[in-house]
């Protein structure tokens, strides 16, 4: 006798078939959700936000009017910011990356190293500022000023950028790098010539990528002491200041419904700022690819 | 080195200078050695960053201790620090239900897209959906909290009666907006990671597509997805602008999404923009609730690199 | 080219009369970890020779010729005993710079690996991180190296382009220019033709034969015809032993081993 019966299998095969494309349609319609959630965020901050976005808004202050309220002092402060943390994340990022990737003997200490990397990339951001208020505010004695804030957002991103550059490090040949030992290169010019030139894209995208999550940060920098309300231009790096989101975020908490305006004029202000570097990131990206 | 027997001949000025050269490179050979501890240094700082964190978290949470009675912090039920009361657990539930909603919200979508994505997609509907999620994934959360709070909840108040301004359910949905493109990310990975012959194994014998995702692709990737779960819960419990935003800043040990609620993030952004004078018990208390904060996510972390490495699929 | 033929397996030395000798290989022991990969291996080179090594797939050919110029310490793992002198030092003496070692012993891999800069940056590469900045020595060095390597003609006019843009031929002739820039001593060539097309491997065949008027030439290769043509002494390792070495023309022509005969008939390998 058959253990199979074809007619089961041929009437059983029409469901299976009917099965797969009706969870087809499900997986489809569950990334559509993403797209529309999307779509909708950006229908709503566009048209709630660009009639906000006039030359009083870009070269304002706050103000305790919506109507005369601006995003300057928080475009400036948000640019000290980077001032800061960029140098200090990428030195900090690069030098982890290239000490792990090409100096670091396999072992102990190295692992050690690794997953702290790795841990530090999952604690909250708020934490750094946590680690920001006791630390720069109150123990090195800087207050609330751009010092403190770029630090911490340094300490947040350099996880990011540490990864970033570990791959691009990792990504360069081993053959391309015997053959500068092969001519008596040091380790160390081998690095700086060989090695860094081939990684620099990589770097610099991941760079790009890691301060574009700084730049939209908020809730350290609350807790670090940025003002909400500020009403001269930073003009230093020990100066008070304010920032992009934690302006828009004090927007938000305004009750007037004409402060919602406000923020949304603030939001694409932002998300401009995000998506040209985010470009500049992708630019670089398919720039260099395939180099190898 | 002693020169070379055979110059004259062939060795000429190049290998010549080149060997003259050789022989006065100490600064070469210092720099050589400096290179290597300077490097070492940058990578004690990420360390240093921990030991910081766990010190600073300790130190000013044990301050607290000395003020709040330990025990009665972690089992009271009623956080109210203008009043003298400091029960964690007010804080906690907060937290807990916007993860648990988040949550909700994120594994069934991220796993889906993730699915799509990996098993179903065109390599074209794969160029324009990865960006998709990459640009959700990169928005900045005072954004996801501003729409929260003027878009989702108005449109949550006209479905539910009853439903506060703030609410604990239109942060947990957003924040589990915001958390799906991390999940479905790491999920497609692990996915994609199942090599090609155990999909090709089961069609073979006729399975459909959906049959050979959910018996073998799934089964096959499970850890990465699980501890893919574990992150995204950490993430949640961690989030802190949207729920500033959107959840509100009433502490209440409850379970019920549609009332206004504090997370222990929110409690710390609100007590951080009220300027608690430095040294105050409720100064201290942020730090008590950061470390409890610091603990929960810790947790899931571990747990999350515990997973993916106990039970990593060797192919 | 007056010899005698010594034929013990495991110390086969060669003899050579008027010429110096390069290397100097005493009883040389390697390891990769728990592996042992090399025995007892036992060779002087001559300068000015082209000496092939030959040998079937592991049998730790390309190993040694990486000891040579203590490349093989690249793999963290590895161990050696004995002594490998080069113009009479042990390289694996303390104080030998490996840095030293390498600026005389240049090396040709078995990919074309130029560095992905303009061929003028590939060349002056070498000189640059000697010392050597002045513009006009190195376009000078420029030149003579890639008419040493026969690639003037072919890329002179374009000198700023990627290295990357070239055939695989001229990308390993690059990369024997980028060894001459820096005037070395001797040239390893580990298998350099294996990515090549027959006609790039004539052209690289035929520089070897040039360059040997002033460089002393270890070439690894799997290719027996390849070391017939272009070697003057050929040494035939096997499992980690140097089993044969001697004049390329005697070993090809009367094997002193079965274990070469078998191997040069074609009988395995």
């Amino acid at each position: 006798m058959n253990y199979i019966d074809e007619q089961t299998v041929q009437k059983n095969m029409g469901n299976r078939i009917k099965k797969n494309k009706m969870w087809r349609w499900l997986f489809f319609s569950a990334t559509m959700i993403a797209l529309l959630f999307l779509a909708a965020l950006a229908y709503r901050i566009l048209t709630q936000g660009i009639g906000g976005i006039d030359w009083q808004f870009i070269s304002g202050f706050t103000s305790a009017s919506p109507e005369r309220a601006g995003i300057k002092a928080g475009v400036v402060g948000s640019l000290w910011l980077m001032a800061v943390t960029a140098p200090v994340t990428i030195i900090l990022g690069v030098a982890t990356a290239i000490y792990l990737e090409e100096y670091a003997k396999k072992g102990r200490l190295t692992n050690f190293i690794q997953t702290n990397i790795q841990n530090l990339a999952g604690v909250p951001s708020i934490v750094f500022g946590l680690l920001g208020l006791t630390i720069f505010v109150y123990v090195f004695n800087i207050g609330e000023v751009i010092l403190a804030g770029g630090l911490s957002l340094a300490l947040l991103v350099l996880p990011v950028i540490t990864v970033a550059a570990q791959e691009s490090v990792r990504a360069v040949p081993t053959d391309v790098k015997e053959a500068s030992y092969a001519m008596g290169a040091t380790k160390w010019q081998t690095v700086r010539r060989i090695i860094l030139p081939a990684a620099i894209p990589g770097i610099i995208t991941g760079s790009i990528l890691a301060l574009s999550r700084a730049i939209g940060e908020t809730a350290p920098l609350l807790v670090v002491g940025a003002s909400t309300a500020i009403f001269t231009l930073p003009n230093g790096i020990m100066s008070p200041y304010t920032a992009m989101p934690i302006q828009i975020f004090s927007w938000t908490q305004q009750p007037q419904q004409a402060f919602q305006g406000v923020a949304s004029a603030g939001i694409v202000i932002l998300l401009v700022i995000l998506l040209l570097m985010n470009s500049i990131a992708v630019f670089i990206r398919n720039k260099f690819q395939n180099r190898y | 080195m002693e020169s070379n027997p055979n110059e004259g001949n062939k060795q000429q000025s190049v290998s010549q200078r080149i060997q003259s050269n050789r022989q006065n490179r100490s600064g070469l050979m210092i720099i050589e050695s400096l290179v290597p501890k300077l490097l070492l240094l940058a990578s004690i700082i990420s360390v240093l960053v921990t030991v910081g964190i766990l010190y600073t978290l300790l130190s000013e949470a044990i301050t607290f201790f000395t003020q709040v009675n330990f025990f009665s912090f972690i089992t009271g039920l009623d956080w109210s620090p203008w009043q003298g009361r400091y029960g964690i657990l007010g804080l906690v539930s907060g937290t807990m239900l916007i993860t648990v909603i988040a949550m909700v919200v994120a594994i069934p979508v991220g796993v889906a897209s993730a699915i799509f994505l990996s098993e179903y997609a065109t390599d074209k509907w794969r160029r324009i959906l990865k960006p998709i999620l990459e640009v959700l994934a990169g928005i900045p959360t005072v954004v996801y909290g501003f729409f929260a709070l003027t878009f989702v909840t108005p449109i949550l108040r006209a479905i539910i009666p009853g439903l506060s301004f703030f609410n604990a359910l239109s942060a947990g949905i957003v924040v589990g907006v915001m958390i799906i493109p991390m999940i479905a990310s790491l999920t497609e990975d692990a996915m994609s990671s199942v090599p090609n012959e155990m999909r090709e194994g089961a069609m073979a014998l006729g399975a459909t597509r959906f049959e050979t995702t959910v018996r073998v692709v799934l089964p096959a990737s499970l850890s990465g997805i699980v501890a893919s779960f574990a992150l995204g819960i950490s993430r949640a419990i961690g989030e802190t602008m949207i729920v500033a935003i959107a959840a509100g800043a009433t502490p209440k040990f409850t379970l019920d999404p549609t009332q206004s609620i504090q997370t222990m993030t929110g409690y710390i952004v609100q007590v951080a923009k009220g300027d608690a004078g430095f040294g105050t018990t409720i100064y201290y208390s942020i730090y008590a609730v950061g470390a409890t904060l610091f603990v929960f996510t810790l947790i899931m972390n571990l747990l999350a690199q515990f997973i993916s490495r106990r039970y990593r699929e060797e192919y | 080219m007056a010899q005698t033929n010594e034929q013990q397996s495991n110390e086969t030395v060669k003899q050579t009369e008027s010429k110096q000798t390069v290397y100097n290989v005493q009883n040389l022991n390697l390891w990769y970890g728990e592996d042992q990969a090399l025995y007892d291996v036992n060779m002087k080179i001559g300068e000015n020779d082209v000496t092939a090594i030959i040998g079937p797939s592991g049998c730790g050919k390309s190993t040694f010729i990486k000891t040579l110029n203590r490349m093989v310490e690249m793999v963290p793992v590895v161990r050696t005993s004995g002594e490998i002198s080069y113009r009479g030092d042990n390289i694996f003496d303390r104080s030998y710079a490996v840095e030293d070692l390498r600026t005389k012993v240049g090396m040709v891999f078995q990919q074309p690996n130029p560095f992905p800069k303009s061929i003028y940056e590939n060349i002056v590469y070498g000189p640059r991180i000697h010392g050597i900045k002045d513009k006009k020595t190195l376009d000078a060095i420029v030149e003579k190296s890639l008419k040493g390597a026969a690639l003037w003609d072919e890329v002179k006019d374009r000198l700023d382009q990627n290295a990357f843009g070239l055939s695989g031929g001229q990308q390993q002739r690059v990369c024997i220019a980028r060894c001459l820039a820096i005037e070395p001593d001797v040239i390893l060539m580990d298998e350099p033709t294996s990515a090549l097309d027959p006609i790039s491997t004539a052209k690289i065949e035929e520089l070897v034969q040039q360059l040997k008027e002033n460089y002393s030439i270890i070439i690894v290769t799997h290719n027996m015809q390849q070391a017939a043509r272009i070697s003057d002494n050929t040494a035939f390792f096997l499992n980690g032993e140097l089993v044969e070495y001697n004049d390329t023309n005697t070993l090809f022509s009367t094997p002193g081993d079965k274990r070469t005969e078998d191997y040069i008939t074609g009988r395995f390998g």
